[in-house]
């Protein structure tokens, strides 16, 4: 119970998390605004490279979400605000990369590299040789493997 | 023949990786090449008129370069000896100060130089997001209004003498 407390409790104080993205004027229509959130968090911050525009504290991406609000109230559809991005910083800005010619082996490497894994244990599995007949201990064996038994038991 | 695959697949993966971690992650490729400099109208820095234009851009014979910096930028300080020289040599550099204050410019420029043929103002920065400048400085090789490279960060001798010059010499002909 009081665990559960505590958790609420922090989860209302990490409410200044979600400020980061919306420190500019949201959209007054929400449906609007989800769709600025939604373009935004596909775009890449140029600066910081692995954060997506929503996240990231540079000055270049508060200038992008900027104006993908603008667009968006100007009626521009998602496609015509991702447009405008790559038209001016290329595929990179995508954090997603489009499915095209040369990203082909980029979206197929993983299930390539897996069939790949999945000849190799099959291969393995089908070299293996079934064990044969066992063939009973020598006299001189059994006297060997007793002795060493014994051993261990009379310690 | 079995026993070449692992070595195989070994020089495969160490030349891909070879090549992939030599590529530097921070220089974007621009996509803009080979096409018109975006339209732009800025103003002189502090003022309203008497900046340039994509038009003043596109009416130029030779190679001309524009370049993205700004005051607060330290690699900028690092770039101007370079851009002095280049005046010198006689190349038209336009100069836009990005999101700088005028005073800031002008203080840069009278203190250190002016290596500029003109001087414009992008105190939003829009025309830079138009340009896909992703950090100043930027340095653009534009020739008749046609952008044919892009330098990011600052630009030095070597970097001059490798990748600008060629291709200065290939579209001046």
């Amino acid at each position: 119970m009081r665990g559960l407390i505590s958790l609420l409790i922090f989860i209302g104080l990490s409410f200044s998390a979600y400020a980061i993205g919306v420190d500019e004027m949201p959209l007054k229509d929400p449906a609007q605004e989800a769709r600025a959130q939604g373009i935004m968090k596909q775009l890449r911050c140029l600066v910081c490279q692995n954060e997506s525009i929503v996240d990231s504290g540079a000055d270049l991406a508060k200038d992008l979400r900027i104006i993908v609000r603008e667009r968006i109230t100007q009626g521009d559809t998602d496609e015509q605000v991702l447009a405008f991005m790559t038209s001016r910083y290329g595929d990179w800005v995508l954090l997603k990369p489009p499915f095209e010619g040369a990203t082909i082996i980029l979206w197929f490497s993983p299930i390539l590299l897996l069939l790949i894994g999945f000849y190799i244990i099959y291969r393995n599995y089908s070299k293996r040789k079934p064990l044969g007949e066992v063939a009973p201990l020598t006299p001189e064996e059994e006297r060997r493997l007793n002795s060493l038994l014994n051993e261990g038991a009379e310690k | 023949m079995n026993k070449f695959i692992p070595l195989a697949i070994f020089c495969a993966i160490a030349i891909a990786l070879y090549v992939g971690l030599s590529l530097n992650p921070s220089n974007i490729p621009s996509v803009l090449i080979n096409d018109p400099v975006p339209e732009f109208a800025l103003p002189a820095v502090g003022g309203e008129e008497g900046g340039f234009s994509s038009a003043d851009l596109a009416a130029e014979d030779g190679v001309v370069l524009v370049n993205f910096f700004a005051s607060w930028c330290m690699p900028c300080y690092v770039e101007h000896p370079f851009l002095m020289e280049l005046k010198k040599r006689g190349y038209k550099i336009y100069g836009v100060a990005y999101k700088d204050k005028s005073w800031d410019t002008n203080g840069f420029i009278k203190e250190r130089g002016n290596p500029y043929y003109k001087l414009a103002a992008d105190n939003k920065g829009r025309v830079a997001i138009d340009f896909g400048v992703y950090g100043v400085p930027e340095t653009y090789v534009i020739k008749n209004g046609i952008i044919r490279y892009k330098h990011a960060g600052p630009i030095q001798e070597m970097d001059f003498e490798d990748k600008v010059i060629p291709i200065i010499e290939s579209v001046d002909k």
